[in-house]
């Protein structure tokens, strides 16, 4: 490991995907993820990469999904009404079964809503987003460590599924600095892409990258394949993490940056002799549903802390089937739950209020 | 022990960069650290503040709601942060923009120091931010000025050892007293 510098996450994010063999970039900038791209822009030029600041945000995902269909490695961040716009870019590139990374340091909205975090893009980002059936893995880092890490298992993943993979922050996520160290690079090995179009040399047949099916069995047939991946990524790539959840007689479900705010609430409740553990999922999707099928039986609730009116506590009602009552609590539009609010909010599930 | 630092004044006076010394000061006596920002309109004008906490254990939440130590560099910031400050916690002001008097809690400790005035004497009008961290590691005991000037030297780039020079000199003026 490298020694420990403090880093913002926005930049931590861009150095991460550069050592992970990102070698190339395409954006617009947004507030509050602009310094991944400015990060891009000052060291892709060193790396022999590219970096591109396209016209809008919708030329930038195209041409992601022209890099991705020759084989590269490539990335594009924004935020919420600039992820908005990628959309129908992002629904190409699902259909063309190509890989790449899409970043998602989200904002308040809807509308340009504000600048500051909010987490209310959580159904943009695991229920399609664009039109068809289609999923992206969508990975929520809760640290700017854990940003580092995730950043590198995220092309990994994408590579070997041949799927998008969104990264989803929000603002204070991008924009705190923590000590961080980055993995020794050890050298990137980029799986062999025979789908790529990269050039025959006159010693292969063409290759085609295409999402239009015209004929209907044709396009359910490449569907029901898709879906198959998508079978094995949900018994493959869930990542989740437990936490205090061996006594616990309620739990807090919450992600990203609210997953931290909730451990400080965690703490003062376990002071108040109140037996709280965490469910934080780190795919959102796949959605960690085993984690709380476990619990459901076992505790008397759970409380889905979110910064939006209430997203993500449908995949726990449908995770938890009905076997213990669900309750959520949430701020919005850039407004962040405080651990008091928390605590208030779980005292009163106990009091049945 | 944690100690939760709010740092507000106006932009341009180096609130951001005094809560990455302070971070990084964290960081090399081993200790967990998380540095938070304010990025909305005032980052184009008007107030800045940065939260930075300093931990023996994980920092959970990066955002403060009642710091242990409060530094305001203006009266808006005083007005806005002071009754946050936990009961038995430290207030700094730069006394050149701040009349002491202004402070109504009397269960805190407070530091004051005419920093503005300091730096102007300096030569170095900018660095009223490290006389106020020089003068809160000679008050405080929580940060001792040897690891400050650490977090110092971590916090500036390493091919401008004159700037090191510059604010190491305004931090020991604060120090000095």
């Amino acid at each position: 490991m490298s020694e420990k510098v403090l880093m913002k996450g926005n930049e931590a994010l861009a150095e991460a995907a550069i050592r992970s063999g990102c070698k190339m970039f395409f954006g617009y900038p947004i507030t509050p993820q602009t310094e991944l791209a400015a990060y891009m822009a000052k060291k892709m030029p060193k790396i022999d990469g590219v970096f591109l600041q396209a016209e809008s945000e919708v030329a930038a995902i195209n041409m992601v999904y022209g890099a991705a269909s020759a084989g590269k490695r490539v990335m594009t961040s924004s935020s919420s009404p600039g992820v908005s716009l990628k959309q129908e870019g992002i629904s190409y590139i699902a259909g063309s079964d190509l890989p790449c990374v899409i970043v998602n340091i989200v904002r308040g909205g809807p509308g340009l809503g504000g600048i500051q975090p909010a987490q209310s893009d959580y159904f943009q980002a695991v229920k399609g987003g664009g039109h068809g059936d289609y999923n992206l893995i969508v990975l929520a880092p809760s640290s700017i460590q854990e940003i580092v890490d995730i950043v590198h298992d995220a092309f990994d993943i994408a590579d070997k599924y041949r799927m998008p993979v969104m990264i989803m922050g929000d603002g204070m996520l991008g924009q705190m600095m923590e000590p961080i160290s980055f993995p020794d690079a050890d050298e990137v090995k980029i799986p062999e892409k025979p789908y790529a179009t990269n050039g025959t040399q006159l010693k292969r047949k063409k290759n085609i990258v295409n999402s239009l099916y015209i004929e209907p069995s044709e396009l359910e047939k490449m569907v029901f394949e898709r879906y198959e991946r998508y079978k094995k990524v949900e018994e493959n790539e869930v990542r989740v993490e437990e936490y205090k959840l061996d006594d616990a007689e309620y739990v807090i479900a919450a992600y990203g940056t609210i997953a931290r705010v909730a451990k400080t609430a965690i703490e003062k409740l376990r002071a108040d002799g109140v037996k709280v553990g965490l469910i934080r999922p780190i795919t959102l999707w796949p959605f960690p549903k085993a984690s709380f099928e476990n619990v459901a039986g076992k505790v008397k609730g759970i409380l889905t802390v979110e910064m939006s009116m209430g997203q993500m506590v449908e995949d726990v009602r449908l995770s938890v089937n009905g076997k213990c009552p669900v309750d959520f609590y949430g701020r919005t539009g850039g407004m962040i739950p405080t651990p008091d609010e928390i605590c208030a909010a779980l005292l009163k599930m106990k009091e049945g209020k | 022990m944690t100690n939760e630092f709010v740092i507000a004044g106006f932009g341009g006076q180096g609130v951001l960069f005094m809560g990455k010394v302070l971070a990084y000061t964290g960081l090399v006596s081993d200790k967990q650290v998380s540095w938070l920002p304010s990025y909305g309109p005032e980052m184009r004008g008007g107030t800045a503040n940065c939260h930075v906490i300093i931990s023996d254990d994980a920092v959970a939440s990066p955002l403060i709601i009642n710091p242990t130590t409060l530094f305001a560099m203006n009266f808006p910031s005083l007005q806005k942060f002071e009754n946050n400050v936990v009961s038995g916690g430290t207030i700094v002001i730069d006394s050149t923009l701040i009349d002491k008097n202004e402070i109504t809690r009397d269960d805190v400790k407070v530091v004051a120091i005419p920093a503005a005035k300091w730096a102007e004497e300096l030569n170095a009008v900018k660095l009223a931010n490290m006389i106020l961290l020089g003068a809160y590691a000679k008050e405080s005991k929580a940060v001792d000025i040897d690891t400050l000037l650490k977090g110092l030297e971590k916090s500036m780039p390493k091919n401008k050892p004159e700037l090191f020079e510059l604010n190491k000199k305004a931090v020991m003026r604060g120090y000095n007293m």
